[in-house]
């Protein structure tokens, strides 16, 4: 027979850890209040949204939505816990919306049928190198790169880097290719575009955030490449473009696929992304693999980074919120963007993704969330 | 004076009378409320983390249920890790993380054991005392820390001043130093790893050594033995289970390690001869692709993964119990 007197001690144990949890509780909502006068007005109806996903856009993500919650009732808590993820968490609906770098493939998209994929802005991949005897930029072309990493160039003096390369004198020094050895929307997006420029590759290794990568060293983050790269006489590496500019990391000139060598700028980047209006179906499945585009002066080794919003949801005032989030995102945050260092997408694509915002319905009738009469207009700058 | 059952305390009594489950909480018509409450409060902690215990293990069964299906046993025999095409096979990790935690013991047990014998037999007090606490000090870096450390400062230095020379000169007629040499290796892997371990073995060993009767040192010294016999012949002898209870721990710990040594192995799942080769551990491969893995049977794979890993651990600690067990009972303490 138990009595009182024995539950008594869990019956306090509960009691300070739920005194705790408020305490902590009520200090975490009072320092955030104090953040944003907005916010603090409205503190009964401070709605939260919940995202999780990529690592790639975190720092502009936590900056677009510090920035919206400071003007808006609402609340955004983004876990960058990397694209896969932000995927399953999609498909288990514990948040209100994902962020993935790779596109959503057939098999992820049949376990949540008809979520939307919204690029935000462009990523690419510099390959950076470490040959203390070249001053100048080196050059390379798809096919070589790719032979680099299948190991089968494998000094920097062969005959296929050195006529890449006129007029630099190469080092007589063995290739030591280094990947990412976490996985990752990076290695997603350079496999992507080994993929598209390399049979032997794409027979071989295949696309994907991990893959088996037949020689070479791996290492975690783009720390750790850039890392190992640096440690390593004659090591080449592939680096995330933001990470490489804050480092000022030697970047190498790629091969475009109208035979441009063009090094990793923003403005290349943005022109990877040109041209595609066309390209995008009229389903506006955003989807689209933009590596080697064929645009002029694009860089080639470039893709979007998606936020992955559902078709239904359950609660109006969550699809609302999150749809003007991204909205205002995609309208007004290009400024903060570029001050980062992303490269943002045009704009008349961007509207074009806005738009097909207008599928997502609410509530149990199925509502849409989007008035029919709204226009997106590129705020006048 | 051992205590006998009867000078045990009446709770124990009290918990120990009945059968079963209820046995575990004591009535509370002895004892008063402070007893009764400190009972329950333990005895639920008994069996909370046996019970966590079991159901880690059985979640993780679940989760890695498919990949067992699908590959069977050839999961722990392949050497193919492909997440493209969908293929797993563990054998690289499971030879990386036992053969780089075997040679990170064999550097560390010689190094802290010969630390905790300096410290408590040789050096004088006003050494020791800061020494003991800088080792200890080691154990409170973050292994990140260790990592970063070992990608800029121990890695250059083993590729220029050990790696090199050693694949230059043995590296020919032995395989386990063939080259070339790129510095992150299994051997980086395994040094960064030694130092890890190197103070939770010195720290016990020191324990022990200290708790070495001091009438036993005494009789050795008394019958003529010098400080080394007296050392190596008494107090040794003495405290081998404790000492190896210490690298036990530290081998826990190797086998569990993921940040550091993911930072200088070099990550390439090879079964290589070379320990200057690169190589890949479960813990690693673990942090790596799990964040990333999309598709159910490649998160699954990666299930089988931790499950064989808590497997091995398990293993290890068994065989290294018994080991302890076996010694001690020689050593008739």
């Amino acid at each position: 027979m138990y009595t009182d007197l024995e539950r008594r001690p869990s019956f306090a144990l509960a009691g300070t850890l739920i005194a705790v949890f408020l305490a902590s509780g009520c200090w975490s909502s009072d320092s955030n209040a104090g953040s944003s006068e907005s916010a603090a007005e409205d503190l009964g109806s401070v709605l939260t949204l919940t995202g999780a996903g990529a690592t790639f856009p975190f720092p502009i993500y936590s900056r677009w939505f510090s920035i919206y919650s400071s003007t808006h009732p609402v609340r955004v808590n983004y876990q960058s816990v990397g694209s896969g993820g932000g995927i399953r968490q999609m498909i288990a609906r514990t948040v209100d919306f994902g962020a993935t770098d790779a596109p959503l493939t057939p098999e992820d998209l049949a376990q949540m049928p008809g979520t939307l994929s919204i690029p935000t802005v462009i990523g690419a991949v510099v390959l950076t190198y470490n040959l203390p005897e070249v001053t100048g930029t080196l050059r390379l072309d798809g096919p070589t790169i790719a032979a680099i990493f299948l190991g089968e160039v494998t000094s920097w003096r062969d005959p296929r880097i050195v006529a890449l390369n006129p007029g630099v004198s190469l080092p007589e020094r063995a290739i030591l290719p280094i990947h990412r050895s976490d996985g990752s929307g990076t290695t997603y997006v350079f496999t992507d575009y080994l993929s598209a420029v390399s049979p032997d590759w794409t027979t071989r290794v295949g696309r994907g955030n991990a893959v088996q990568f037949p020689s070479g060293l791996g290492a975690r983050g783009n720390e750790g490449v850039t890392g190992q790269v640096e440690q390593s006489p004659g090591g080449i590496g592939y680096v995330e473009q933001v990470y490489a500019r804050q480092n000022n990391l030697p970047a190498a000139a790629v091969r475009n696929a109208i035979g441009e060598f063009v090094e990793p700028t923003i403005d290349a980047m943005t022109r990877a992304a040109e041209g595609l209006t066309e390209r995008i179906p009229d389903n506006n499945d955003f989807r689209l693999s933009i590596v080697n585009a064929p645009s002029q002066g694009s860089y080639p080794i470039a893709s979007w980074t998606y936020l992955l919003v559902s078709p239904q949801f359950a609660e109006c005032r969550t699809a609302e919120a999150l749809i003007d989030l991204i909205r205002w995102s995609l309208l007004e945050g290009e400024a903060d963007a570029t001050a980062l260092g992303y490269t943002p997408i045009a704009m008349e694509i961007r509207v074009r993704e806005l738009e097909s915002l207008r599928v997502v319905t609410c509530g149990p009738d199925h509502r849409p969330v989007l008035d029919s009469g709204q226009l997106f207009n590129p705020p006048n700058r | 004076m051992r205590p006998t059952p009867d000078s045990a305390g009446a709770l124990d009594l009290s918990g120990r009378s009945r059968r079963g489950l209820l046995s575990l909480f004591p009535s509370r018509t002895r004892g008063n409320l402070a007893d009764q409450v400190y009972a329950v409060l333990v005895r639920s902690m008994g069996i909370v983390l046996p019970l966590l215990f079991g159901f880690i293990v059985l979640r993780i069964g679940v989760a890695a249920w498919p990949a067992i299906r699908s590959f069977g046993p050839a999961f722990v025999t392949s050497t193919d890790w492909n997440p493209v095409a969908r293929e797993f096979g563990a054998l690289p990790f499971i030879y990386g993380t036992v053969v780089s935690s075997f040679l990170a013991l064999a550097i560390a047990v010689p190094l802290a054991v010969g630390l905790a014998i300096f410290l408590t037999e040789l050096a004088p007090r006003w050494l020791a005392a800061p020494v003991a606490f800088a080792t200890e000090l080691l154990a409170a870096i973050p292994s990140v820390v260790y990592g970063l450390w070992g990608i800029f400062v121990l890695v250059p230095f083993l590729r220029s001043a050990v790696q090199e020379p050693l694949a230059a000169t043995l590296g020919g007629a032995i395989p386990f130093f063939a080259g070339p040499a790129y510095g992150f290796s299994m051997m980086s892997g395994a040094v960064i790893l030694s130092i890890m371990i190197v103070p939770f073995i010195s720290a016990v060993t020191r324990e022990v050594l200290t708790a070495v009767p001091r009438d036993q040192r005494e009789a050795a010294l008394a019958l003529g033995a010098t400080r080394w016999e007296m050392t190596w012949q008494v107090a040794i002898p003495y405290a081998l289970p404790g000492i190896l209870g210490g690298a036990i721990l530290g081998l826990g710990r190797a086998l569990g390690e993921t940040v550091a040594i993911t930072m200088v192995i070099g990550n390439r799942p090879d079964i290589a001869r070379s320990i200057l080769a690169p190589g890949y551990t479960m813990a690693s491969v673990l942090a790596n692709e799990f964040s990333e893995a999309t598709g159910d049977l490649y998160l699954s794979a990666l299930m089988e993964v931790a499950l064989l890993l808590f497997g091995i651990t398990i293993l290890v600690n068994v065989i290294a119990q018994l080991l302890v067990w076996r010694v001690s009972l020689r050593g008739g303490r």
